[in-house]
């Protein structure tokens, strides 16, 4: 391995982490900000300039209150609960193409950590993972709170990934390839706008649907709304074990609509992007894919704020009997029409 | 239900175009103490208790307010004016203790009307936060008003006409 791949994926590495990190922790303030202006409110304004400094006022917080274990818990379950969700949510940005390849140095640096040949498979994997941070926290809390919590955000996320997988397959047909790099590729066209929404729009309401609900987002939220559960699977936690679990939930969130943006919207694609190239390409091209996740993130607290509660059983009425189904046929009818487009039937 | 109702995503638009308008109305938030409401002019805050043209001090420790507060919150210690102190006080027995204990004060109002001296009155300022509930107790010092910025109580005096039919 030579040194000058090393060194650019370990910057690419740590930038993107940092960012991540630097993201999710504003994602807070800027959902307490959108929540408020919904509600006909200031949100917080008094740390800060605007309360920019709010989330670092939120960590000192955090860090100053007793790291504490129950004592009927189990413990090493228990600090496991937030590290696992942490990690998974982390690790699922490894995947994503930030950003066009850049020229720089005399290489070719790419802004995707690891263009690995099953990339959104990768995602689907780690975020079925991300599942067990939940379980486990909500298990060793040794509260039926949490217990309660947890089964319900395991089953509610077993549920929709189903769907989620299923809409996933639709467009890794449409690109006939999984890793995420080539499905941006693909959207590229002849004007930068053959955006996979054009062909797919139910596709994509199932998939954002389903989103909601692996993120526990409102109206999906059940395994940790405080009026029906307490906290849900994060009751016992206090301190920086909680502050790790809400982090990894805000993660996600980035992630989910980083992945929106990219295998719907065209990830860096925009329109005008052949009249420029090197450099200026990458940064704009980075700068509209992180605009549209954004966009996304603001679609997600939007929705948030706007919608009641799914009761469970509506829950999985709605993910068993609706979308399954619904994307099944969307899967059903883009195959048959890939088919035709292929020459099946007229060979 | 229609179809379109029951596929839940046209309501679920109209509800959030409906909340993204109040994104971008403006709100009626005030953000105190840069921004301070405008009370009414009888408005129940903090008491003063008031001097005479003369720089005298009105109250004479009868005790009626005390009597007429719901919460207890009045106590006072009456004393005789001496030789000297006529400029100080109006007349020949003054409050030389006069506390009232904000916390239990639920600034009604009765004190004020209760006093035949027109020595209490309610004014429009906030009551300030303390640390310490001790410090809550006020004493003559932070009650009575000051020589260089009297407190305006026109509009709270009772003028003797009558306001309803």
């Amino acid at each position: 391995m030579e040194t000058g791949l090393i060194i650019e994926k370990l910057v690419v590495i740590l930038l993107l982490f940092g960012i991540t990190l630097l993201i999710a922790t504003y994602l807070t303030y800027f959902e307490r900000k959108v929540a408020a202006w919904i509600q006909d409110r200031i949100g917080p304004d008094r740390a800060g300039p605007y309360g920019l400094l709010q989330p670092l006022a939120d960590a000192g917080k955090m860090f100053f209150k007793e790291d504490f274990i129950p004592a009927t818990a189990n413990k090493w379950i228990f600090i496991m609960g937030p590290g696992i969700a942490m990690f998974t949510a982390c690790m699922t940005g490894a995947v994503i193409p930030w950003g066009p390849d850049v020229e720089a140095f005399g290489r070719t640096v790419s802004l995707q950590v690891a263009d690995v040949n099953i990339g959104i498979l990768f995602i689907m994997g780690f975020t079925s993972i991300g599942v067990y941070g939940i379980m486990l926290g909500g298990w060793a809390s040794n509260n039926k709170f949490s217990l309660y919590g947890a089964i319900r955000a395991s089953s509610q996320m077993i549920s929709y990934e189903l769907a989620m997988g299923i809409s996933i397959i639709t467009i890794v047909l449409m690109s006939g390839s999984l890793s995420v790099r080539d499905i941006v590729q693909d959207q590229q066209g002849s004007f930068g706008m053959n955006w996979n929404i054009f062909y797919q729009p139910l596709c994509f309401i199932i998939f954002f649907v389903t989103a909601l609900a692996e993120c526990n987002r409102a109206p999906f939220d059940l395994p940790e709304c405080e009026t029906e559960l307490v906290g849900g699977y994060h009751t016992e936690y206090g301190s920086m074990k909680l502050g790790l679990f809400l982090f990894a939930e805000y993660i996600n969130m980035f992630i989910s609509s980083a992945v929106i943006a990219a295998i719907f919207f065209g990830g860096y694609n925009f329109p005008g992007m052949n009249y420029l190239s090197g450099v200026t390409l990458a940064v704009v091209g980075t700068a509209v894919f992180f605009l549209k996740t954004f966009f996304f993130i603001f679609v997600f607290m939007w929705v948030r704020w706007t919608l009641p509660r799914f009761r469970f059983d509506q829950l999985m009425h709605l993910g068993w009997k609706k979308l399954i189904p619904l994307s099944l046929i969307n899967l059903l009818i883009t195959a048959i029409v890939i088919a035709f487009r292929e020459g099946w039937f007229t060979k | 239900m229609t179809w379109a109702e029951q596929i839940y995503l046209p309501a679920v638009l109209n509800g959030m175009f409906i909340t993204l308008k109040h994104v971008f109305r403006k709100n009626n938030t005030l953000k105190y103490p840069e921004e301070q409401r405008v009370f009414a002019p009888v408005y129940r805050g903090m008491h003063v208790l008031k001097r005479d043209e003369q720089g005298r001090e009105n109250c004479t420790a009868c005790g009626l307010c005390a009597v007429a507060c719901p919460a207890e919150a009045i106590t006072m210690v009456a004393a005789e004016r001496k030789k000297g102190e006529e400029h100080l006080y109006r007349e020949e027995k003054y409050a030389a203790t006069y506390e009232i204990n904000m916390l239990r004060c639920i600034f009604c109002g009765l004190c004020e009307e209760a006093c035949p001296k027109e020595a209490i009155f309610l004014t429009d300022t906030i009551v300030p936060t303390e640390f310490e509930r001790d410090e809550f107790i006020y004493g003559k010092s932070r009650l009575v008003e000051s020589l260089e910025y009297p407190v305006d109580i026109t509009k709270r005096q009772h003028t003797g006409k009558r306001t309803q039919k």
